[in-house]
């Protein structure tokens, strides 16, 4: 290959453990598992408006009926994910690590597993906005991690068509063999997927990147293109380091472009979806299947770690409990072990965000020798992916000096957790941007809203004042109208007077004529 | 438990870049040993200790976990650079003081670990050097390695006048830059003992041997290549002009790369993490600054040598350099 590929600074080697999980192929959960006793499935799954529950407690639903409409368009549809009885409707613990609830929808499987009825997509003779709406209600979002919304990426752009249409299978997180063993037994389906929206897209070409540690996925991808036959598509191998999996980096190491933090990455010709939305858009589309499982990786502190197919509401204990984990596991996380999140409980279910759940110990994640001070030693700006200076974000972040901490880019921060990585002081550097970060926000937040009471208040003021003005014009209006009254009275009585003595006048006069004769 | 990612970290650690650091000193320690006997082992032993125990003690008082930052070594690399900077004979309770004032005063006063402004080792030789004016420039000459001499002029009675002698850079200074100066640069080169091929007899040698040891911390990425190429490249550059324009006047680039404390100061005092600037520009222009203070001050000033003078002077800069060279963030190259 002779495509010229480009460098984004920063990043770091961790060990990537990956082997371990890539011996087995794809197992679909049902497969090999009971049936759970329930589905426990939250209805926000994605980046914007939570969906509203469409079903009510016993109701029966069928394997991807829609349960969870979507709210407003910065949203997604939610479905069942097997056949059975909505046993509930209600709080559920969510799988994040803050431990709040959030709305779901429990349903209680019947063994069927019957499918509502569903057709293709005819996508092609659709109109853009018409495909749009057919992906937000399949609940397509992205599969990478973030859960944004795919439906809102499928957009050429201002210029009407994109000039790169990025497939981002790089899989940089340790332990994380999701996309790589999809796209080892499922590569069709990607290509399919990424040809789709390359039409959609109108992209000129389509760049599907992949960390050349993995080349058995490189090799099969390529085969898959040629087989298919799918034009303007290369599949593009680019040097392992974390985070190259990052939207931003993978854009910049194949296309050299830099998305701005902020700005929309289709603003520059470019867009980004992971190998494993594609392949959820092709499902969609083709096959009028709405997305209800995904693959995840099960690694770490396990026996069999492998990846499965897994249908969201699982519980991730029931996933766990085919890979056996080890007595002295203490912990889920999902994600990786550079951005996941540990679980509040190990009950709490799968959803389109889990692309693995990574179970720890302390042998096997340590905690953390003592935090020391920052010496300036630099080794975070190098490591840094977002050319960012982490040392000084901690200080102002730290000192809670937010707007310094703004001005030296804390929100163009991807908390990738490079800098943390490589920190010689064990500084839990990301915490105390994640803390700057939400302190900013409730800020605004709170800013915002006694901007909101102001302008109420000054409203109310003003209402009180143009009520008084009002008032007082009503008043005098009715005092005039009265005034008048009285003077047409007054007027009245005058003329009445002038009548009664021109009357006497005219008797007189009368009286004085009778008098003369 | 740890609720954050990531959850693991590569395994580095405060003390091992400042161990590695301790060990790019040991090879100019073994030639000054070789040139200059064990006087200088001494002083490391007096400065080490008096830095741990100033460091436990001011630790201790400040109610910070003693043995965490007891073990982190960035006392004993302050002791070290205090022993190698000031003359090997120097009575104890003169280097002993002056670490004590290191680290409790210039390091603890201002914050500790990674909060002080100023280099402490430098700050404690330029109060010394005003202090003491005499002491610290007592120099022994090549040669003078006699063991029990040296023990007695540390701890003793200082009958030394006869085992010391003019630096080249003092020899320099007063003899060219001083009102009654008339000698040459190639005359104070030929007639003085203490020059040795480039620079000073012995003291070139163990330049060379910081030389070693810095480049070894810049192969293993404690150190960046930035300031020393900026402070020697500037050095030189400067010292190269100057001798051109008037050779007998001025000393020319290697003598000045390789006398006094300039390979030192190349690679281990402008290259502090703490008290330097930590942009890639602001680590050029801070170390750049230092090597033109560093030549002004040993060819115009009222001192011989003008590391340390020089170091304080760029410390103060350095919130402003960090400021003024902030690289563009990804995605804001064109702003």
């Amino acid at each position: 290959m002779s495509r010229r590929l480009f460098n984004f600074n920063g990043g770091v080697k961790p060990p990537y453990n990956k082997e371990a999980s890539l011996g087995e192929a794809i197992a679909d959960f049902f497969a090999v598992a009971p049936m759970p006793a329930e589905f426990v499935i939250p209805l926000h799954q994605s980046v914007g408006g939570p969906p509203h529950p469409l079903v009510k407690a016993g109701e029966t639903v069928k394997k991807g009926q829609l349960i969870g409409g979507p709210d407003g368009n910065v949203s997604s549809a939610v479905h069942a994910s097997t056949s059975g009885r909505v046993k509930a409707v209600e709080m559920r613990l969510m799988p994040h690590t803050s431990g709040l609830s959030a709305l779901c929808v429990v349903i209680e499987p019947d063994g069927k597993d019957e499918w509502i009825d569903h057709a293709p997509v005819p996508w092609r003779s659709m109109s853009p906005g018409e495909v749009r709406d057919a992906l937000r209600d399949a609940g397509v979002v992205g599969l990478g991690g973030a859960v944004f919304p795919s439906h809102l990426k499928v957009n050429p752009g201002k210029q009407g068509h994109l000039d790169t249409l990025v497939i981002n299978g790089a899989e940089c997180e340790p332990f994380i063999t999701c996309d790589d063993m999809q796209m080892r037994q499922r590569p069709d389906g990607i290509i399919k997927g990424a040809a789709i929206l390359r039409d959609l897209t109108q992209a000129k070409q389509v760049l599907i990147g992949i960390e050349d540690n993995k080349p058995e996925a490189v090799a099969i991808m390529r085969a898959a293109v040629d087989r298919l036959q799918a034009e303007r598509i290369e599949i593009v191998a680019v040097p392992t380091r974390y985070p190259a999996g990052g939207a931003k980096q993978l854009i910049r190491v194949l296309t050299g472009i830099e998305v701005a933090h902020g700005k929309r990455s289709t603003d520059y010709g470019v867009q980004c979806f992971n190998t494993g939305t594609a392949h959820a858009i092709h499902d969609a589309l083709e096959l009028g299947r709405p997305m209800i499982s995904r693959i995840l990786t099960v690694a770490g502190n396990v026996d069999r770690p492998r990846n499965f197919e897994v249908r969201f509401g699982t519980p991730m204990n029931d996933v766990v409990a085919l890979c056996g984990a080890r007595p002295d596991s203490d912990r889920y996380i999902m994600g990786g072990p550079m951005m996941g999140y540990r679980m509040p409980a190990e009950t709490v279910p799968v959803v389109k965000a889990t692309n693995c759940i990574l179970v720890g110990s302390k042998a096997m994640f340590p905690p953390p020798p003592p935090e020391m001070p920052c010496i300036r030693c630099g080794e975070c700006a190098k490591a840094c992916p977002s050319d960012l200076a982490p040392f000084e974000l901690f200080w102002f972040s730290r000192a809670k000096i937010f707007g310094k901490a703004q001005e030296y880019h804390l929100f163009d921060c991807i908390e990738c957790g490079c800098c943390a990585y490589v920190c010689p002081a064990n500084i839990p550097l990301v915490d105390y941007y994640r803390f700057a970060k939400s302190e900013i926000w409730a800020r605004e937040n709170e800013k915002s809203a006694a901007d909101t009471a102001r302008e109420r208040y000054e409203f109310r003021l003003a209402r009180e004042e143009r009520d008084k003005l009002e008032k007082a014009a009503r008043l005098a209006a009715k005092a005039a109208e009265t005034k008048a009254k009285l003077a047409e009275q007054q007027a009245d009585s005058a003329a009445k007077k002038d009548l009664i003595a021109a009357a006497a006048a005219r008797v007189a006069d009368a009286e004085n004529k009778t008098n003369a004769s | 438990m740890q609720a954050n990612s990531p959850f693991f970290r590569r395994n580095v650690s405060i003390q091992g870049v400042m161990l590695k650091v301790l060990a790019a000193l040991l090879p100019a320690i073994a030639v000054y040993v070789w040139f200059f006997g064990t006087a200088i082992l001494i002083q490391i032993a007096l400065t080490s200790i008096a830095a741990l125990a100033g460091e436990a003690l001011i630790l201790s008082l400040r109610d910070k976990p003693v043995a965490i930052f007891l073990s982190d070594g960035s006392a004993l690399v302050t002791a070290w650079l205090i022993a190698l900077t000031f003359p090997p004979i120097a009575p104890w309770w003169l280097t002993v003081t002056a670490t004590l004032i290191a680290i409790i005063v210039v390091k603890h006063l201002y914050g500790g670990l990674g909060q002080n402004p100023f280099n402490p080792a430098m700050v404690a030789f330029c109060l010394m050097i005003v202090a003491y004016p005499q002491m610290m420039s007592q120099w022994p000459a090549v040669g003078f390695t006699d063991f029990a001499a040296q023990v007695a002029a540390i701890f003793g009675e200082r009958h030394i006048d006869a085992l010391v002698m003019a630096t080249p850079l003092d020899a320099l200074r007063t003899g060219l830059h001083t009102p009654e100066a008339h000698a040459t640069v190639a005359g104070i080169f030929g007639a003085g003992a203490s020059f040795g091929n480039i620079g000073g007899k012995g003291w070139e040698w163990i330049a060379g041997g910081y030389l070693l040891g810095g480049l070894w911390l810049m192969q293993q990425r404690v150190i960046s290549w930035r300031q020393p190429v900026a402070f020697l490249g500037t050095l030189m550059l400067i010292a190269g002009i100057a001798s051109l324009a008037a050779p007998d006047r001025f000393a020319g680039p290697l003598f000045h790369a390789l006398t006094g404390g300039a390979m030192l100061g190349a690679f281990f005092i402008t290259t502090d993490p703490i008290t330097g600037a930590t942009t890639p520009r602001g680590k050029l222009i801070f170390a750049a600054g230092v090597a033109a203070l560093v030549w002004i001050i040993r060819t115009f000033g009222a001192y011989p040598d003008g590391i340390a003078f020089a170091t304080l002077l760029m410390n103060i800069c350095v919130p402003l350099i960090d400021m003024a060279t902030q690289p563009p963030v990804f995605g804001h190259k064109e702003d």
